[in-house]
């Protein structure tokens, strides 16, 4: 039987995305599956009683070494703010490519906590900063001061020691640019280094929780519970700076969900379940009710979200546990299809993360597929016609065409760089000042705009004769000839609406990442978190590859 | 050092806050990241014409042609360079295109260097007296080395070149024979087993 990819204009709407969940896909998973053969190392800890001071791990093989570099240093608390104007933070990070010297750590210690204000080198790989929990972090000191393992409750409700503010890489502040690594096999995929340094993170904060915890009373102070680590994460705030990402990375987009699409096609396309194959993906999606009924936010849309999840996981559990039969051939097309007709979209996509779990000989050669060489792609074939761009634009973008843009509500906001922190931001159009600034992003109405002009050009034009003319619309005539070859480049949605939901965007690309719990703060961003339950660095050697479903906390 | 891809991002931003299109300036941030890539003075040329645009007029041509000649203003490096990135396919049959009053010409050459990977030929260019050859967008050879690149070009001549051998025949054959001594001579009873044998190649 030969099982459809999922149509683009059904998948690649805001609303689909952004019910995405982690799966084996994702890239903080492919990150341990990577480095699990790698030698861990902690070579250097020099924090004085408070945990302020330096840090240095690192991950080696043969003769590669990768170190993270960590600087904690004291801020007052009226200085803590995840917002990306701070200028201050518990601690700062930089990824080295090699082992750092006292030169490199000297002139990093000047570099690494200004962040964006700091200037690195092609040395330097990933960036990064991370605040406190100030409330889980203080409790967790004095409890193991005091002999006694934190509470568990607490804990739960927060998942987390420190929370980054922002992961940067390729290039950034003068970092390495990707291409000047790109062809290291063991970073063979999107975002490995940043991974890396989120995980190295995560170790960091449980030897500085309990170095301090030892120094404030040092007869008495015990270890946090290796159990207790591993179901803690990092946690993260992230606002509109990611959103564009995914707009400006179109080959991107489509290799991770099109890996993700091929993932289910061809689990669809099983004949004969096994036994073995059978019980896991049932104790995965039981064990993960925990992930669910654990998932804390006071955001009232995730907090919907999360309560017809939940419902429909356990009427689907219902369904195979008393109506379902694995016997049956192709077994995961069937479930695929109950839950197109009885399920939510988040229910959907959750069930399909979770049935790739059994399955490595499908996902392992597609997370090899995910990386893009977005420059192979870049020059409009300016040779082509006007007639084909326009049948291009009439297969692949028929609902964007049903737009009309002459409708305030349609036209609602637009994007623009900040000029005090140059990110991303969204504004409405008919409020603020700087829409005449906007950014490249309202890709559905600039579409829109393409299309009425080539309705009235003449068909046998060369795409060449028609840009003399058309100069403005140079960016989408580019993207049409992308998504031609790469049909889920494009998010099939109005990206400047009235009723756009920013964070869709967000938990798109934070699925991919391997995020779980996501926490809207608003409409613009959120909290998530990373790595809980996954095995600690020195366990990595052989571990549970089902862990994301199998947290205690 | 400024990495590639900050150099990419902040050209793409001035170049439409310099009065470019979208499109138009993500390929002038494409095509300055090359110049610097190669280390030409792409970031520093882009600057001096953008100063110099506030104050001066430029010609845009957007419709190349075989000779292309701007007696009052020189022509624009950039909207000249996406002309012929956008039109190389038809230039590529002209062989030999020229024009005249070009400003900054190291900016228009970076987009000849990647029209020359379009059409999978080399690109020979003659700016004034001096000589250089794009090579497929691998590299770009010049005769510039160590001189600074002119602000202005009063003749540029592109020839498009047909893809040949860089040595003769006998070169070829002499280096040939050599690779022989790494072939083994098959036996009868080998030959009889190979792909095809005891067909008609008619069956």
């Amino acid at each position: 039987m030969k099982v459809q990819l999922r149509d683009p204009n059904q998948i690649m709407k805001l609303s689909r995305l952004g019910s995405f969940h982690q799966s084996k896909l994702s890239f903080l998973r492919s990150f341990l599956s990577e480095f699990k053969g790698w030698e861990y190392k902690k070579d250097l800890f020099y924090l004085d009683e408070n945990g302020f001071g330096e840090a240095v791990y690192s991950f080696k093989k043969n003769k590669r070494v990768y170190s993270l570099i960590c600087f904690a240093n004291k801020i007052n608390d009226e200085e803590r703010s995840d917002r990306v104007i701070a200028t201050k933070w518990d601690a700062a990070f930089a990824l080295y490519d090699g082992v750092p010297t006292k030169k490199d750590i000297e002139r990093l210690k000047n570099e690494v906590p200004k962040q964006e204000v700091g200037r690195l080198s092609y040395k330097e790989l990933t960036l990064s900063r991370a605040n406190k929990s100030v409330r889980v972090y203080n409790h967790v000191v004095e409890s193991l001061s005091n002999g006694k393992q934190p509470d568990l409750k607490l804990l739960s409700n927060v998942g987390y020691l420190y929370r980054t503010t922002a992961v940067y890489g390729s290039g950034k502040f003068g970092l390495a640019d990707r291409f000047r690594i790109k062809n290291r096999e063991e970073i063979n995929g999107p975002f490995r280094l940043e991974m890396m340094l989120v995980y190295l993170v995560r170790q960091f904060t449980f030897d500085q929780v309990n170095h301090v915890a030892y120094h404030k009373n040092p007869k008495k102070a015990v270890k946090l519970d290796r159990n207790i680590c591993k179901n803690l994460g990092i946690g993260n705030s992230t606002g509109l700076g990611m959103a564009p990402f995914i707009v400006n990375h179109p080959t991107l987009l489509n290799n991770w969900i099109l890996s993700r699409e091929r993932a289910l096609k061809k689990i669809r396309e099983i004949k004969k379940v096994k036994s073995k194959d059978k019980d896991l993906f049932v104790d995965c999606i039981k064990k993960s009710l925990k992930n669910i009924t654990s998932w804390n936010t006071d955001s009232e849309y995730q907090q919907k979200k999360i309560s017809s999840l939940l419902i429909d996981v356990e009427k689907f559990l219902n369904f195979i546990d008393n109506d379902f039969n694995f016997e049956i051939e192709y077994p995961f097309n069937k479930i695929f299809l109950w839950l197109e007709n009885y399920a939510c979209d988040e229910c959907i996509e959750y069930v399909v993360s979770i049935m790739m779990e059994p399955y490595n000989d499908i996902i392992n050669p597609l997370v090899k597929e995910m990386s893009s060489d977005e420059e192979k792609y870049f020059n409009i074939p300016t040779y082509r016609t006007v007639e084909e761009l326009r049948n291009i634009i009439e297969a692949k973008y028929p609902n964007i065409l049903d737009l009309n843009f002459d409708e305030k509500e349609n036209n609602q906001n637009f994007w623009f760089i900040s000029k005090n922190k140059e990110e991303p931001r969204l504004a409405d159009r008919f409020e603020e000042y700087g829409s005449e600034l906007e950014q490249p992003l309202a890709i559905a109405r600039d579409i829109k705009k393409l299309y009425d002009i080539l309705l009235v050009s003449k068909n046998s034009l060369s795409i060449a004769e028609f840009l003399t003319s058309n100069s403005e619309l140079r960016h989408v005539v580019r993207r049409v000839f992308i998504v031609e070859k790469f049909p889920y480049s494009e998010i099939q949605d109005n990206t400047i609406g009235k009723d756009l939901m920013p964070i869709d965007m967000l938990r798109l690309k934070l699925s991919f990442f391997g995020a779980l719990k996501f926490d809207p703060r608003s409409d613009k961003w959120l909290r998530i978190c990373m790595f809980q339950g996954a095995p600690l660095p020195n366990e990595l050697k052989n571990y549970d590859e089902h862990w994301v479903y199998k947290t205690d906390i | 050092m400024r990495s590639l891809s900050e150099i990419e991002t902040t050209v793409k931003r001035a170049s439409k806050a310099a009065g470019y299109s979208w499109g138009v300036s993500e390929e002038t941030a494409k095509s300055i990241r090359l110049l610097e890539l190669f280390s030409l003075p792409g970031v520093k040329h882009l600057n001096e014409y953008f100063n110099e645009k506030n104050q001066n007029k430029f010609e845009n041509l957007k419709l190349i042609s075989e000779k292309n000649s701007s007696l009052k203003h020189p022509y624009c490096p950039i909207v000249l360079g996406v002309s012929f990135l956008d039109q190389i396919n038809i230039l590529e049959n002209l062989k030999k295109i020229e024009f005249k009053n070009v400003a900054y010409p190291v900016i228009f050459l970076s987009f000849i260097s990647r029209s020359s990977e379009i059409i999978g030929k080399k690109i020979y260019v003659k700016i004034d007296e001096k000589k250089i050859l794009l090579n497929l967008n691998v590299n770009i050879n010049s005769s510039f080395i160590d001189k600074e690149f002119p602000k202005l070009a009063n003749n540029i001549e592109i020839n498009l070149l047909e893809n040949k051998d860089n040595f003769t025949d006998d070169e070829w054959r002499n280096l040939y024979k050599l690779s022989e001594d790494t072939f083994v001579e098959e036996s009868d009873s080998l030959k009889e087993g190979a792909a095809g044998a005891g067909l008609t190649d008619n069956d």
